[in-house]
Parts: structure tokens; C-alpha cells; sequence
């Protein structure tokens, strides 16, 4: 685990030294700052307009970190040719991918953590309140997505040749998780039994990243889901990082590089 | 040694020529027949009247907020959500909404459903009776209005992409006004509407049941749902009434708006003891009505209170 942990702390110094996350912050910021000086109708006390804008250019900010870290991860080290000097260290290639995804699912926690703090304070100075619980949740349910979307794009690294292939065709595929992930089964019903079927085993099969996001039950207040179904939830999001990162290994395992 | 004062000069002259020739220029393009630019507001100018495409979308997202975001998508049974339910409520539109709305997502397809369940909302509430926190503590449920502020903003936008739709309006203006009793905010943001859409009947029966409701006023209510008649007589043209409010025709709309000024107009009458006007009104609104039978009764409770024989009269006021 020592040479995992290596390779995922040099993941996170170059991640450090990148622009997007400060970036990607100030808009964050400068945006929610501009919404929230607006006044509805002389009535301060309006939050969840501004608790919805803010998570959503959270999201948005961390899916755009995350595909962005992940996917150019292998491919930078196959052009700058420094992948030979690390893999003739006592590395194997799956500690170099496990190294590779731990550091830019650590990087994205990181950012994380920057992104909720804001939010916290966002929601702290509006509502005078700050339901931890439920913050914690959006929180880590957020982080374990990214887990799964920070492994879909390693592999997705290695299953394409161009870095700009790999990130289009994984955001799209991720974007459109969040849309119809939930509905497949409500469209199969409506078609022909072989395309129904073939429908209903694609609902099955992917990884349900709009389960993790609880985004709308903060911003509307509803009490925190049961830490059992939260258990479970990351579970499955392990399971899934663990298929997706095992299909990397298997894939970078016989690539010649 | 070379000075820098020519350099400071020259950029100093630079600046003013710049300035000069922006401020000409500035003139010449708002005069140019060719600039498109005809308003500061960014959006207008990058997609002009096709913002108004997008005001329903967030007239429809004050209704998710006023749900806590249980509402369905295009893939779910939508008969219960047809009408928005902050537009049905108010009275702004007539009620399309069938089915069940508790219950629009039915009973989970499978486990992955049932679980996924979980993770957004899936109970029905209203934020005028508790919003979230009513479904799981049914002891904080009940009338509070004040969570209602929170469709707010998307109502605002909404108006703001597209001036000329009153619904919008009169929806905001009953739940500022009537449910979180901000009367003067309501009565301004219905002024508002007036600039855009003068002498609009909606607008107006709003203006006037907040001058009834709220202030008590019922003089300028009575002359301002006057008005309100008036425009709805101009706007529905010059065919006979009983053409206007034949209920074969496709103009729910226009019967709804005619039955609502005349019943609230009998309703002030009869809160001014005017009972002759009040049953002239009554017998108007009977017309446009889908229950008449019901009205019919209480215009013969009202007959039989004044004793009257003829009210029409009356009904001239």
C-alpha cells in the first residue's frame, strides 16, 4: 500500500499546483455572493433559491474537477514518457492505477470540504442554522459518486485514445446518468418487450450516480435519511469504484504502453 | 538622462483620444437603425423574446419549491400536477389537476426503486401547511404561510422573462398578499404588471380584492373590479353575453374570470348592504357559473331576507 499512497500523494501535489480548483472556487463564490445580495420582495429571510444555485455550481465545479484530474492522469504520463521511469520502480500497474485514483478521489474530497465550508457559511449567515447531519450527508454521498466517476474515467482513459474523447463521452455518459438514470424502467414499460427488456438491464447494470444526490432534500429541508440506507449507499458506490477500477487493472494490466 | 514626462504625455493624450472617439462612437450606435441592442439588460440582448420561453419553466419551479421538490418529471403520471397547484390555489387559473397528487410516483416498479426512494423527495406536502417537516412531524403541520416566501424568487424571475404574462402576477400578489400578508409589496408588484398589460381584468380583480380583503376599502375595490368589467367587455369584444359565456365554447377562461368579478363584486355589495345589487351580481355570476344551482340558492336566501321583488334596479350601480 506504501507505493499507493505515494503515487496518490504526488496525484495531489499536482493537483495543488493546478488552477481549476481556485478557479472554479471564486466562481463559485462570486456567483452565490451576487445571488445572495439580490432581495425578493423586501424579505431577507428567502434561502433556498441561493442553498440550490450554490450546491448546483458545487456539482457542477466538482464533476468538471474530477473528470478533468482523472482523465488526463495515465495519458499525460504515456506522453511526457515518465511512466517508464515510475513502472521500472517495484510498482505494479494496478498499485500505479489505485495510486492514480486515490489521489484525485482524495483531491476531490479536498476540494470538497473547501466547497462545503462556503456552503455552511452561505446557509449559516442566511437561516441561522446549520443541520450538520444532513450536511455531512450530502457530503460523503457526494464524495462517494465522485469515487465511482473518478474510476469511470480512469478506465475510460484507457479504453480511448484522445484525452478530449474520454472526457466527452464520460461527461456525457455521467450528465446523462443524472437525467434518465432514475426513469429507464418508467421508458422500457412503454416499449416492445425485447427493447423493454434490453432497457430494464441497462437500468440495472449502471451506476446509479443520482442516488447520491440528496441535493434537493437539504435545500428543502427534509430531515436526514437513515444512516442504514446511507450505509448502503456508499456500499454500493464501493462495489461499483471496485468493478470499474477492477476493468482499469484488467485493460492497463495488457496495454502496451 | 531621457525623461519619462513625453511618455506620460503621450499616454495622457491616448486616453483622451480614446475616451473621445468611445463617447462618439457610443452616440453614433444607439442612433445606428442597425444596432439590435435596444435595452442594457444582457439577457435581452442575447436572446430577446425567446426568454419568454423559458418563464413558464420557472413559473413551474416556484411550484416544485412550493412541494419541497416532490413534483413529477415528464416520465411520471403528471394529471395531478397539469395546473400548477400555486396557480390553482390562488384562483389565478381553473383547476385541470386530476388523479391522485399524494401518490404520483405509485407503488415502487422494483427494490431499486423502493430504495432509491430514499434519496428524494417522495411525500406530498405544501409549504402553507408545513412544507417538509409536516410529513414526518404531523404536530408542526397546519397553516404557516411564512415558508411560502420561498417560491418567491423563481415567481420574480419568472415575471421578469416574460412582463405580459399575468398569471404570473396575480399568483404572486395572492400568496404575498393574501398568505404572507404583504399587502403594499403585492399591490406594487400587480402595478407593475399594470404598466406592462393596462387594464388587464385579471390584474385588476386582484388589485381589488387586495383593496378588499386587506385594506377594507371596499369603494376603490368596487371601482376597480368596475374597471375590471369593463376591460373584460372590450377584451372578449362586441359579441351578445350569452355568446361570451356559452359553455360550449372553448373559453373556460373568460366564463371563469366574468364568474370570479361578479361574485366577489356581490360579496362586497353584500358586505356594504347593498342586497340588490348584491342578488344583481349573483344572478351575473349564475350565468358563467358551473354550479348555478348552488348559486341559485343563495340568491333566494338573500330574496327572502330583503324581501325584494326586484332587484335589477339595483344592479345599475
Amino acid at each position: 500500500m506504501r507505493n499507493t499512497f505515494a503515487i496518490a500523494g504526488v496525484v495531489l501535489l499536482e493537483m495543488y499546483r493546478r488552477r481549476d480548483f481556485y478557479v472554479l472556487f471564486i466562481v463559485t463564490v462570486l456567483i452565490t455572493a451576487l445571488m445572495g445580495s439580490v432581495t425578493f420582495f423586501n424579505d431577507a429571510r428567502i434561502v433556498r433559491y441561493l442553498k440550490d444555485v450554490c450546491l448546483f455550481l458545487i456539482w457542477a465545479s466538482s464533476l468538471f474537477i474530477a473528470l478533468g484530474a482523472a482523465a488526463r492522469q495515465i495519458p499525460a504520463e504515456r506522453e511526457s514518457r515518465t511512466i517508464f521511469p515510475l513502472m521500472a520502480k517495484p510498482v505494479t500497474r494496478g498499485q500505479i492505477l489505485l495510486g492514480k485514483w486515490l489521489g484525485c478521489w482524495l483531491a476531490c474530497g479536498a476540494a470538497l470540504l473547501v466547497f462545503y465550508i462556503f456552503f455552511g457559511c452561505v446557509d449559516m449567515t442566511r437561516e441561522h442554522q446549520l443541520p450538520l447531519i444532513n450536511y455531512a450527508q450530502l457530503a460523503t454521498l457526494h464524495w462517494a459518486m465522485l469515487a465511482i466517476v473518478v474510476a469511470m474515467t480512469l478506465l475510460g482513459s484507457l479504453v480511448f485514445t484522445a484525452v478530449s474523447s474520454n472526457l466527452t463521452i464520460t461527461a456525457i455518459v455521467v450528465v446523462a446518468i443524472f437525467i434518465l438514470g432514475r426513469h429507464l424502467h418508467k421508458i422500457a414499460l412503454g416499449m416492445n418487450e425485447l427493447n423493454g427488456t434490453l432497457l430494464t438491464g441497462l437500468y440495472y447494470v449502471i451506476p446509479h450516480l443520482e442516488l447520491f444526490d440528496v441535493r434537493s432534500l437539504v435545500v428543502h429541508d427534509w430531515p436526514p435519511i437513515a444512516w442504514g440506507i446511507w450505509a448502503i449507499a456508499v456500499g454500493y458506490a464501493a462495489a461499483y469504484t471496485a468493478l470499474l477500477l477492477l476493468a482499469s487493472w484488467l485493460v492497463f494490466r495488457k496495454k502496451v504502453l | 538622462m531621457k525623461t519619462a514626462r513625453p511618455y506620460v504625455l503621450l499616454l495622457g493624450l491616448l486616453l483622451v483620444l480614446c475616451a473621445g472617439l468611445a463617447a462618439r462612437l457610443d452616440c453614433w450606435f444607439i442612433t445606428w437603425p442597425g444596432n439590435r441592442a435596444q435595452t442594457l439588460d444582457p439577457l435581452e440582448v442575447m436572446i430577446g423574446t425567446g426568454q419568454k420561453l423559458l418563464a413558464p419553466m420557472f413559473f413551474r419551479e416556484a411550484d416544485v419549491y412550493f412541494h419541497s421538490g416532490y413534483y413529477p418529471s415528464i416520465f411520471d403520471h403528471s394529471t395531478a400536477f397539469r395546473t400548477e397547484h400555486i396557480a390553482a390555489d390562488s384562483g389565478a387559473a381553473p383547476d385541470r389537476n386530476q388523479g391522485d397528487e399524494e401518490n404520483f410516483l405509485g407503488p415502487p416498479l422494483d427494490f431499486f426503486d423502493a430504495f432509491s426512494r430514499h434519496f428524494y423527495p417522495s411525500v406530498h406536502t405544501h409549504l402553507d401547511s408545513g412544507g417538509a417537516e409536516s410529513a414526518f412531524e404531523p404536530e408542526l403541520g397546519g397553516r404557516s404561510d411564512g415558508q411560502v416566501r420561498e417560491i418567491l424568487p423563481w415567481l420574480r424571475i419568472s415575471a421578469a422573462l416574460d412582463p405580459d404574462r399575468a398569471e404570473t402576477y396575480v399568483v404572486t400578489a395572492f400568496w404575498l398578499g393574501e398568505r404572507m400578508k404583504h399587502p403594499h409589496e403585492a399591490e406594487a408588484f400587480l402595478r407593475e404588471g399594470l404598466r406592462h398589460l393596462p387594464g388587464n381584468p385579471q390584474l385588476l380583480f386582484e388589485l381589488g380584492r387586495i383593496y378588499f380583503e386587506q385594506d377594507h376599502d371596499l369603494t376603490r375595490a368596487r371601482f376597480i373590479w368596475q374597471a375590471a368589467l369593463n376591460s373584460w367587455q372590450r377584451e372578449t369584444g362586441d359579441k351578445p353575453l350569452a355568446e361570451k359565456l356559452n359553455r360550449a365554447n372553448e373559453n373556460f377562461e373568460t366564463r371563469f374570470m366574468y364568474e370570479q368579478l361578479h361574485t366577489y363584486l356581490a360579496l362586497l355589495e353584500q358586505k356594504a348592504g347593498n342586497t340588490n345589487a348584491a342578488i344583481a351580481h349573483w344572478k351575473q355570476a349564475q350565468l358563467a357559473s358551473p354550479e348555478p344551482e348552488a348559486i341559485q340558492k343563495h340568491i333566494d336566501a338573500l330574496e327572502q331576507k330583503s324581501g325584494s321583488g326586484n332587484p335589477s334596479a339595483d344592479a345599475s350601480r
